[in-house]
């Protein structure tokens, strides 16, 4: 019987290693691989039927000598996985082999389309690569939504007898852990994608910097560089595995350059630019997870299929991550262009506790509360800016009619004080102002609300990176599209 | 933890030869340290930052930026419940006041505040010395505790 057992973060917070005791206990091992994405069902088996992979979800111990006697009438049963209406309405690019293969059999990477895109690229110039990336309209997905060709471009260009790929791996947002699975479920595929960047800009060294929060990404990352290393598939270029200490600020990418070197994490001011002048001076691509795992498959189908995907400027797939108080919770890959409203309701099924959708936050914690009258956004880099929104890494955290919007905008610039590195004024004193002058109109006192509209200004317009810049968004658009969780404080006076 | 504070040498030493050689070692260092006594020793400051050639100030400054790096023993049992929006939208902040209420008065207790674990999906999410659980509840993070 050919068994698999989803071993991401997600499926053993919830029990999958009880479940993979209790399969070796009666004699069956599962091969342990990445999640499908359906957190709601983990932990979650597939058993082969026929040939199919059929899905069993979600599993306690006690479930499993039935479901190994008789798996086709077990009351887990949901049937194919591929057929499963989650699976089906998905376009899985860069996911394509998440929750599919043991994340560290190269024989299994190989087998599911692995090192084609590297294979192809090591036949190409360098600078074709980096047209082809270009071409395919792949942007930056930590955020910026950068153009990923250009950065590559002018790292190619830069002179220097160094350079590096830094791959951010500091995933600190709330409402996003694409990253995390990734890493967890197809880690060879980051390192290719590495691997194509360095051939592509000369580099023969690459760093992951990945958050101490996440144990499981950093030991299945640790053993996936080693067993690149040992293949020897790319002699000219290796990748060391480094792990950041709390500093939510290090997923700001000069600061987590900074942190690399070993120093505190502060923000460096640009230009500089870091593909000129990044880690120790050298020229540097630094670029998301998300951002390095898409090339295999942009090289290995070449640009114009990924650039097929998606809608306006924004190209190509994104790996929804839909959190919160949402009943079907988990990462969904897809085609840019879903109304927030198909995302949260159709897709998400609504919320966990049944109550109405009241906000949903969108990017992080310097993303903007969405109201319902903002639900047909389709999801995209200008549209979402064109809303006073951003779309960051694609984490969507919805929030039921319980919610406190005041409470969430005191929140934000309070997490903005604890994480600020410190360097530039109108994040380091801004945000604690800002937490004061909320918490005064929380208690009533509305001629502080002016104050805030002002502050904001301020630390949008001066603030040296996005965390003081942006930390405004979730703010503003509390007060602009929730007015009534502001007033409500005011009359109650 | 292998080794007691106050007998920071030979192992420290080790430590510092075995990370010495990396591009950038003083995190890398730094975790080490942590990982092998629970906490970075303050006397071990000294000389970590004479084998990198670097000054006392600047490794006072690493070590105190890093929400990581604890400055005092760490008790026996550590317990990180997430702060972050996810969670919050799915009751955190009564989990967090809940367990600290149940735990008050536990001094082999340490609670640490963390922003986000990357268990968005399956919210509210704790980390009880170093294991991860998912749509936590009090009587899961307090039963790890053995309370």
């Amino acid at each position: 019987m050919k068994v698999w057992l989803s071993q991401d973060a997600a499926a053993r917070a919830l029990g999958a290693d009880r479940v993979a005791k209790a399969m070796a206990d009666a004699g069956v091992t599962p091969v342990r691989t990445g999640s499908r994405g359906m957190v709601w069902l983990e932990p979650m088996a597939e058993i082969e039927i026929d040939g199919v992979r059929h899905a069993f979800g979600p599993l306690e111990a006690g479930d499993v000598a039935g479901l190994l006697a008789d798996p086709a009438t077990h009351p887990r049963a949901l049937g194919p996985t591929e057929e499963l209406p989650w699976m089906k309405g998905q376009a899985r690019l860069t996911f394509a082999r998440v929750g599919v293969t043991d994340p560290l059999s190269l024989e299994d990477y190989r087998a599911h389309g692995g090192l084609e895109g590297l294979e192809k690229a090591q036949a190409m110039a360098p600078a074709d690569v980096v047209e082809e990336v270009t071409q395919s309209g792949l942007r930056g997905r930590g955020g910026a939504g950068f153009p990923t060709g250009i950065k590559w471009k002018t790292v190619l260009g830069a002179e220097g007898p160094k350079k590096y790929i830094v791959c951010n791996a500091d995933e600190g947002d709330s409402g996003s852990f694409a990253d995390r699975m990734l890493m967890e479920g197809d880690p060879l595929c980051l390192i290719e994608g590495m691997a194509i960047a360095a051939h592509a800009v000369g580099a023969d060294k690459g760093y992951v910097y990945i958050r101490s929060e996440y144990p499981d990404a950093i030991r299945v990352m640790a053993a996936a560089a080693g067993i690149w290393r040992r293949a020897g598939l790319t002699p000219g270029f290796d990748v060391e595995i480094r792990v950041g200490a709390g500093a939510y600020i290090c997923g700001e990418e000069t600061s987590l350059l900074n942190s690399l070197e070993g120093r505190r994490g502060v923000v460096r001011a640009k230009p500089p630019l870091p593909a000129l002048q990044g880690l120790f001076g050298r020229p540097t691509v630094v670029n998301n997870v998300i951002s390095l795992a898409s090339v295999p498959v942009i090289m290995a189908k070449g640009a114009a299929h990924y650039r097929d995907f998606g809608l306006g400027r924004s190209r190509g797939t994104i790996p929804l991550q839909i959190a919160g108080n949402v009943k079907y919770a988990g990462l969904y890959e897809v085609a840019f262009g879903l109304t927030l409203d198909e995302i949260v309701n159709d897709i998400g099924g609504g919320t966990a506790s049944g109550r109405p959708v009241r906000a949903v936050q969108v990017g992080g914690p310097l993303g903007a509360y969405l109201p319902q009258s903002q639900f047909d956004t389709p999801f995209g880099y200008e549209e979402y800016d064109a809303k006073g929104a951003l779309i960051g890494h694609a984490g969507i955290v919805v929030f039921d009619d319980t919610v406190d919007m005041a409470a969430q905008a005191e929140f934000a610039m309070e997490f903005c004080a604890i994480e600020s590195c410190g360097k530039c004024t109108p994040c380091r004193v801004g945000a604690v102002r800002g937490v004061e002058t909320i918490a005064r109109i929380r208690k009533g006192d509305g001629t502080a609300k002016p104050l805030i509209t002002d502050l904001a200004e301020t630390m949008r317009e001066g603030s040296l990176c996005a965390l003081g810049g942006f930390t405004p968004f979730p703010v503003i658009s509390a007060m602009t599209h929730f007015p009534e969780d502001f007033e409500t404080a005011e009359a109650a006076q | 933890m292998t080794s007691q504070p106050g007998q920071l040498s030979p192992r420290l030493d080790e430590i510092i030869a075995e990370h010495l050689a990396l591009e950038g070692p003083l995190l890398p260092v730094l975790h080490a340290v942590q990982a092998e006594w629970g906490h970075v020793p303050e006397e071990a400051l000294p000389v970590i930052a004479a084998a990198l050639n670097i000054g006392k100030a600047e490794i006072h400054g690493v070590v105190s930026f890093y929400h990581d790096f604890r400055r005092q023993p760490r008790p026996a049992h550590v317990v990180r419940i997430c702060r972050a929006e996810s969670c919050q939208a799915q009751g955190g902040r009564a989990l967090e006041s809940e367990v600290k209420g149940r735990l008050a008065g536990r001094a082999d207790v340490l609670f640490e505040d963390v922003y986000c674990l990357g268990l968005c999906a399956c919210s509210p999410a704790a980390m009880v010395d170093g294991e991860l659980v998912g749509r936590a509840a009090a009587d899961a993070i307090c039963e790890r505790v053995g309370a």
